[in-house]
C-alpha cells in the first residue's frame, strides 16, 4: 500500500522541477493525438518548435502572442497568492480592450494616447475585479462563481457595444472603429509585430515580483492568502488587502487588454481575446503563483500556440492541439503540486 | 401593443422556451447533483461542448441517434468521473481543476472533429430527433401543441425534473448525496463513503451535462458548431445558484431563463428592440450576481461545496 504523507517543506528545485514535470507530460499525453491524426510525433513538435523559436521573426511573434498571456498570469498569481479566486481574468482584459479603445480613438498627441489607454485599461480591469471581491468582503459571496459569471457580463456587453453604437458603420462589421494611428504602439523591430507593450509586459512581471516579495503591500497579501486567521491576529485589515489586490489584479488584466488593442488588433473585436484570460491560469499555475515564473510559462503556452498553426499546415494534425496541450499541461501541474504538499510513502498493510 | 403580445405569446414561442430550456435544464440538474454532493464542476461548459460533439459524431457515422445519446452520456459520465478523479480523490483545487477541464474538453472537441470531418465550408449535420407528438395530451389547446408535440429528449427532461427531486430528497442515496456536501465527517462517521458517494454524483453530474450536448447537437441544431455551446455551461452554474442549489427552483429558473431567451430572440427577429438583445442575455449572470449577495445571509450553499475530504486529516 501507498499512502500520501503531509510534507512539511518543499526542495527548491521544485519550482523548476514540477512545472517541466508538467509539460513533459502534457507534451507527451498530446503526442497520442498527433499519432492518431497520423504525423510523427517528432516531426510535429519539431515544426512546432522551429515556427515558433526557430528564426528571429519567429521569436517576435511568440513574444506578442505571450504578452497578454504574461500580464493574465501576473493577475492570476497575485489574486491566488491572496487566496482572492479571480477566474475573472477574461472579463477584466475585455474591459481593459473596450476602455483603452475608446481612449485611444480620441485624436491627441500619440505619446499622451498611449498612457491614458494603459490608464484608462487598467482602471477598466481593476474595476471589473472589485466587484467580486467587494462581494465577497461585504456579503460573503463566493468569488470564483461571482468572477466567473462577470466574464459573460462583459463580454455581452462588448458585444452590444460593437453591434450597437460602436458599429463601424465604414465596414458594417461588428467591430469599433479603430484607434488613431498615432496612438498604436510603437514597433520595435521593423517588419515585425513586436511592440512596446510587449517590452512593458516583459518589464511588469520582475516589478509585480518586487511588490509581492519586497513591500509591505506584497508581505501583507501573502499572509492574508497563506494564513487570514494569523493576518487578523497580526493587525492586518484582511478585507482591505483583498480590495486591493482585487485593484491590482485586475489592472494587470485589464493592461493585457490594451496592449492588444494598442500593439496588436487596434480596434475591439469579438474574438480580441482567444481565451488569454483563462490561459492565464494555467500561466499561473505552471509559474507557482511566482511572478518571475509567469515569463518563462506564458512564452511556453505562446510557443505552443504559435507553433500549432505552422504543425498544422506542415503536418495536417488539427492546429486545436494547442487547446489540448494547455488543459492537460494545467491538470498536469495540478497534480505534480501534489508533491510539494505530500510525498507517496510506502506503508506496510 | 395587444398585436404585439399576441405576436409574442403564440404556441412557437412556447415550444420555444420549452425547447431552450430542455438543455439547461440536463446542465443545470447535472451541476446541481455535483455541487450537492461538495464539488464544484466548472468543467460543465467544456463536458457539453465535448459530449456534443462526441454524440453527432457517432450519430453521424453509425445513422442511429440513439447510439449518440448513449455516446454523448458516456463522454459526459467519463469526464465527470475524470474530475471526480482530481478534485475527490487527489483533493486538488475544484475551480482550478474545473477550468482545467474545460479547457481540456474544448480542446480536444475542437481537435477531434477537425480531425475527423476535416475544415468544411458548411458544416456536416445530421437528420436529428423529430417531435412526437403525445396522443391526447398534445391535443390540449396551446399546451398541448407547445409542451405534448416536442423531441423524445424534451420529454426526458420534463420527467428527469421530479426524478432528480425525488432520488435527492426520497432516497438514501440522495440523502447521503447531501451528507457529503453538507458534513462530510459527519457521513463518515455514519458509515457514508465520502470519496464514493461525490465520486457516483460527479459522474451522475458529468452523465446530464452529456444530455445537455446531445440535445444541442443532435435536436436542437443538427450540426456541430464551434460555437454550438456558447456559455451556457456558464449559465447553468448561475441557475444552480439561483436555483438554490434544488432541482425544482433550477429547472424553474432554467425555464425563466429560457423565456427571457426566447423573448429575446422574438423582438429580435420582429425588430421592436431598441434594447440590445444582449442585454437580455446579460441578465440572468446578473441577477445570480445580485442574488448571491442577498442569499449569502442565509448560507444555503452546501457547506462542503469546495472543500476538498482526506480522513486521514482533521
Amino acid at each position: 500500500m501507498f499512502r500520501l504523507e503531509a510534507r512539511t517543506s518543499t526542495p527548491a528545485w521544485f519550482n523548476l522541477a514540477l512545472p517541466l514535470l508538467a509539460i513533459g507530460a502534457a507534451l507527451v499525453l498530446c503526442s497520442g493525438l498527433i499519432a492518431v491524426a497520423g504525423a510523427g510525433v517528432i516531426e510535429a513538435y519539431g515544426v512546432m518548435l522551429s515556427a515558433s523559436l526557430g528564426d528571429s521573426y519567429a521569436i517576435t511573434e511568440t513574444l506578442v502572442r505571450a504578452a497578454p498571456m504574461i500580464l493574465t498570469g501576473l493577475a492570476v498569481a497575485v489574486a491566488f497568492r491572496a487566496k482572492f479566486w479571480n477566474i475573472g481574468a477574461e472579463g477584466q482584459l475585455l474591459a481593459g480592450a473596450v476602455a483603452s479603445c475608446f481612449v485611444g480613438a480620441i485624436p491627441m498627441p500619440g505619446t499622451l494616447a498611449m498612457l491614458l489607454m494603459a490608464l484608462a485599461g487598467a482602471a477598466a480591469g481593476a474595476a471589473v475585479a472589485l466587484v467580486p471581491a467587494t462581494l465577497r468582503v461585504k456579503f460573503k459571496v463566493d468569488d470564483v462563481v461571482s468572477s466567473l459569471l462577470l466574464n459573460s457580463v462583459i463580454y455581452y456587453a462588448l458585444m452590444a457595444l460593437i453591434e450597437g453604437p460602436w458599429k463601424d458603420s465604414f465596414s458594417g462589421y461588428p467591430i469599433s472603429p479603430p484607434i488613431e494611428d498615432s496612438a498604436n504602439f510603437p514597433v520595435l523591430v521593423e517588419g515585425t509585430r513586436l511592440h512596446l507593450g510587449v517590452v512593458a509586459a516583459l518589464i511588469a512581471a520582475p516589478l509585480v515580483w518586487f511588490l509581492i516579495a519586497r513591500t509591505t503591500l506584497g508581505f501583507r497579501i501573502r499572509v492574508t492568502g497563506e494564513n487570514p486567521e494569523a493576518a487578523r491576529y497580526g493587525g492586518i485589515n484582511v478585507q482591505r488587502v483583498l480590495i486591493s489586490t482585487a485593484l491590482l489584479s485586475g489592472a494587470l488584466a485589464g493592461l493585457a487588454g490594451v496592449g492588444e488593442v494598442g500593439g496588436v488588433h487596434f480596434q475591439v473585436m469579438s474574438d480580441i481575446s482567444p481565451g488569454y484570460g483563462y490561459s492565464g491560469i494555467v500561466v499561473a499555475m505552471l509559474a507557482r503563483l511566482n511572478p518571475l515564473g509567469v515569463v518563462p510559462a506564458a512564452l511556453f503556452l505562446a510557443a505552443v500556440m504559435t507553433g500549432a498553426e505552422a504543425m498544422s499546415r506542415a503536418t495536417g494534425v488539427p492546429a486545436f492541439l494547442s487547446d489540448v496541450i494547455q488543459g492537460t499541461a494545467l491538470l498536469a501541474m495540478l497534480v505534480a503540486l501534489l508533491f510539494t504538499a505530500y510525498r507517496i510513502r510506502r506503508v506496510a498493510t | 401593443m395587444s398585436a404585439v403580445f399576441e405576436q409574442i405569446f403564440q404556441v412557437g414561442f412556447l415550444a420555444a422556451i420549452i425547447r431552450i430550456a430542455t438543455p439547461l435544464a440536463f446542465a443545470t440538474l447535472g451541476e446541481m447533483f455535483s455541487e450537492r454532493a461538495g464539488v464544484l464542476n466548472l468543467g460543465i461548459e467544456g463536458i457539453i461542448l465535448l459530449s456534443a460533439m462526441a454524440g453527432f459524431t457517432a450519430t453521424s457515422l453509425s445513422g442511429s441517434l440513439w447510439l449518440g445519446v448513449l455516446v454523448a452520456v458516456a463522454t459526459g459520465a467519463l469526464m465527470g468521473a475524470v474530475h471526480a478523479l482530481f478534485t475527490v480523490a487527489l483533493g486538488l483545487s475544484q475551480h482550478v481543476c474545473g477550468i482545467g477541464v474545460t479547457l481540456f474538453c474544448s480542446g480536444l472537441a475542437y481537435f477531434l472533429y477537425r480531425l475527423i470531418f476535416g475544415q468544411q465550408s458548411v458544416p456536416p449535420s445530421i437528420k436529428g430527433f423529430q417531435p412526437e407528438p403525445i396522443p391526447l395530451l398534445s391535443d390540449i389547446p396551446i399546451l398541448g401543441p407547445a409542451v405534448f408535440n416536442q423531441f423524445t429528449l424534451v420529454y426526458l427532461a420534463i420527467i428527469a425534473v421530479p426524478l432528480a427531486a425525488f432520488v435527492l430528497y426520497r432516497t438514501p442515496w440522495g440523502l447521503s448525496v447531501r451528507m457529503v456536501g453538507e458534513n462530510p465527517r459527519a457521513a463518515d462517521s455514519a458509515g457514508v463513503s465520502v470519496i464514493g458517494t461525490r465520486f457516483q454524483a460527479v459522474i451522475l453530474g458529468g452523465a446530464l451535462m452529456g444530455l445537455a450536448g446531445a440535445f444541442l447537437t443532435m435536436a436542437q441544431f443538427n450540426a456541430f458548431t464551434f460555437g454550438v455551446v456558447s456559455g451556457r455551461g456558464w449559465v447553468a452554474i448561475a441557475l444552480v445558484v439561483f436555483g438554490r442549489w434544488d432541482p425544482w427552483r433550477s429547472a424553474g429558473a432554467a425555464l425563466l431563463f429560457a423565456f427571457v431567451d426566447a423573448l429575446q430572440l422574438r423582438m429580435q427577429a420582429s425588430g421592436l428592440g431598441h434594447i440590445p438583445y444582449e442585454a437580455f442575455l446579460m441578465l440572468p449572470f446578473i441577477f445570480t450576481i445580485v442574488a448571491m449577495a442577498f442569499m449569502s445571509r442565509n448560507a444555503v450553499a452546501p457547506s462542503a461545496l469546495l472543500k476538498p475530504f482526506r480522513k486521514e486529516e482533521r
